[in-house]
């Protein structure tokens, strides 16, 4: 078996102070494998968006550790979490967050402007991303000019454009439809499968669970079962397969 | 260009309303500095016209004079000691002071003599437009500035009036020779300055004092010193500055003109920094979803500095655009706006630095930022 990107072992996390304190994880072991596709599930306020923030460098956890790539993050400081990120961490965000005043191909290539490649190489590399998400033909519209899955589609090429070991996605496909949604979800298994990242999917969607490697329920801050997918084998064309129907 | 770049002026732009505010707040801003500037270095040109345009190498002034127009009389029985320096090779007294203009009209105005001997042409009027200067040697000519003529009642050469009962004629005019005071100027000969300000034969008001250009001055100058007795020897530096000192700092003007500048500086630092913060509050978002993708805080601070400088830049050209057609407006008044290339500059670096001043607000509030936020909503 592939040596882990991320590894967890056993997080806990308290959120808030007080009466309102709420003990958001209570023991988590976890890994995730390049090449794989994760889902993690569970009901609202589980702790699943908790367990996301921690395994992305983003969010302290109150115990346990977290590598990333064998080196342990504790000792990191805010520049340091975010370089951890920006080496090896791409996310995708429930509602997309772009860049509202910049075309889709800047949007992608922000993620390569911020590890300063160089312009001409970067704006290449985004082009690429995009084609790879089916969105060759709207390189230079803004987001508000595109779909939700289109916006979507964008956030996960720039997510992948830098080739991060691990993409991280909280409900990609909560806002969109079945369809759209459907899109995502095999987008993201490409990268998985094809490019071999780690990829974990937070949902609620049960129709995301074709795409799975592995499924994990998580209730209460606690993982409770572990199952492996049951995912249809996703071989087509790279590009092609994925324009909005 | 970086995509910061863009993603600054993108920020700038898409709220033209908050970008304009911020423009006009920085044009205001720099005009209003450069406007008191120019003040400054016009007021400071001008009560120094006549020590710039004297041919002389040394001033003998008498002690403690504050300023050129300062004149009290000055003893000349040093002026035979001094001529006999070895290296000295002129001694030209001067006779300035205020007299009384009568218009044909029977009206009277004050007017501030100026007058030396003609034939040293130590201090003559220059940019002569009409008439001749050789002239002024005739008995009872002058020659007055053109600007001057309705206050005068001349028309041009060849005009009369009377200066204390004594009969005078216009024989040159020149052009732009103004007093900050509003006085005018009236050039005449030494003779008639004498009679027209009721100074003695053994007085003056300065000895302008010529060297041999190829004596060691410093020399000359020590020797020139010790025989000037009470009266005090001044280079034509040491002479400008010191009437510059006074009516800038002595009078009070010059930090008014300051603190002017400075309270435009202050006016367009809160008004950048406001736009620039509340700008930054708007984009919040934005700065934590690029802390997310992990970008540093270097990149997300070159954002707001680039946004501050793009502010800096446009303000800064639509300033000068202005200031050059103010400079054109003045240029004939009483006080004309003086703005060197220095001065540009000196703004242009101003402008910088406030706007990048500005940015502080903005920066702290964006290290604040956690980037977690991107995921709760
Ligand atoms: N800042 C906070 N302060 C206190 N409690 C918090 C805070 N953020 C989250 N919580 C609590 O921590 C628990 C886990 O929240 P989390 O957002 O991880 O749940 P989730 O599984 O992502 O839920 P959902 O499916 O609704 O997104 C919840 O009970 C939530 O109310
Ligand atoms: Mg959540």
């Amino acid at each position: 078996m592939k040596d882990p990107v991320i590894e967890a072992k056993a997080i806990t996390k308290t959120l808030g102070r007080g009466a309102g304190e709420v003990q958001a994880l209570r023991g988590i072991d976890l890994s995730l494998r390049r090449g794989e596709l994760t889902l993690l599930m569970g009901p609202s306020g589980s702790g699943k968006t908790t367990l996301l923030l921690i395994l992305g460098c983003m969010l302290a956890p109150s115990s346990g550790e977290v590598m990333v790539c064998g080196a342990p993050t504790s000792q990191a400081d805010k520049e340091g979490l975010a370089k951890i990120r920006r080496d090896h961490i791409g996310f995708v965000f429930q509602s997309y967050h772009l860049f509202p005043t910049l075309t889709a191909v800047q949007n992608v290539q922000l993620a390569l402007d911020i590890r300063s490649e160089r312009r001409r190489k970067a704006r290449e590399r985004s082009r690429q991303a995009l084609k790879m998400v089916g969105l060759e033909q709207k390189t230079n519209a803004l987001p508000l000019e595109l779909s939700g899955g289109e916006q979507q589609r964008v956030a996960i090429a720039r997510a992948i454009v830098a080739n991060p070991s691990v993409v991280l996605a909280d409900e990609p496909t909560a806002a969109l439809d079945g369809s759209n949604g459907k899109t995502i979800m095999r987008i993201l298994a490409t990268i998985a499968h094809e490019q071999q990242s780690a990829v974990l999917v937070v949902t609620h969607d049960p129709r995301v669970l074709p795409f799975a490697d592995r499924i994990i329920q998580i209730e209460d801050g606690r993982l409770v079962d572990e199952r492996s997918g049951e995912r249809e084998r996703v071989r087509m064309p790279r590009s092609a397969a994925f324009g909005a129907d | 260009m970086s995509l910061a770049l863009t993603l600054a002026s993108r920020n700038l732009f898409y709220d033209r309303l908050r970008f304009i505010a911020t423009l006009v707040g920085i044009v205001f801003s720099v005009i209003l500095v450069m406007i008191q500037m120019g003040l400054f270095l016009g007021f400071g040109h001008m009560v120094s016209t006549m020590i710039d345009h004297a041919s002389t190498d040394l001033w003998v002034v008498p002690r403690g004079a504050k300023c050129f127009e300062d004149s009290p009389l000055l003893d000349l029985k040093m002026r035979d000691r001094i001529a006999a320096v070895s290296g000295v090779t002129a001694t030209i007294p001067l006779v300035i002071g205020f007299s009384d203009w009568r218009l044909e009209s029977g009206e009277v105005t004050p007017v501030f003599i100026v007058g030396t001997d003609l034939r040293d042409g130590a201090l003559q009027p220059w940019n002569v437009v009409g008439g001749n200067v050789q002239a002024l040697s005739e008995r009872g000519a002058v020659a007055v500035d053109r600007s001057y003529f309705d206050r005068l009642g001349v028309t041009g050469v060849g005009s009369t009036a009377e200066i204390r009962g004594h009969h005078v004629r216009v024989v040159a005019i020149t052009d732009g020779i103004r007093s900050f005071a509003t006085t005018p100027y009236v050039f005449v000969d030494l003779k008639s300055a004498r009679s027209y300000t009721g100074t003695l034969n053994d007085r003056a008001s300065n000895l302008l004092v010529r060297l041999n250009p190829a004596a060691d001055r410093e020399k000359v100058l020590q020797a020139v010193r010790a025989q000037a007795g009470d009266a005090e020897v001044l280079t034509p530096d040491e002479f400008r500055s010191r009437s510059r000192s006074f009516w800038l700092f002595g009078t009070g003007a010059g930090a008014a003109l300051f603190a002017g500048a400075l309270l435009g500086v202050i006016v367009g630092t809160v008004i950048v920094a406001q736009t620039l913060y509340s700008s930054t509050k708007d984009h919040l978002s934005e700065f934590a979803t690029l802390r997310a993708m992990g970008s540093s805080n270097r990149y997300i601070y070159n954002v707001i500095i680039y946004q501050a400088l793009l502010n800096a830049v446009i303000g800064f050209a639509i300033a000068a655009g202005l200031g050059a057609v103010v400079v054109q407006i003045t240029a004939k008044s009483a006080l004309p706006i003086v703005i060197t290339p220095w001065l540009m500059a000196a703004l242009a670096v101003l402008t910088v630095v406030m706007c990048v001043a500005s940015a502080i607000g903005a920066i702290v509030r964006v290290v604040r930022i956690d980037p977690a936020t991107v995921f709760m909503r």
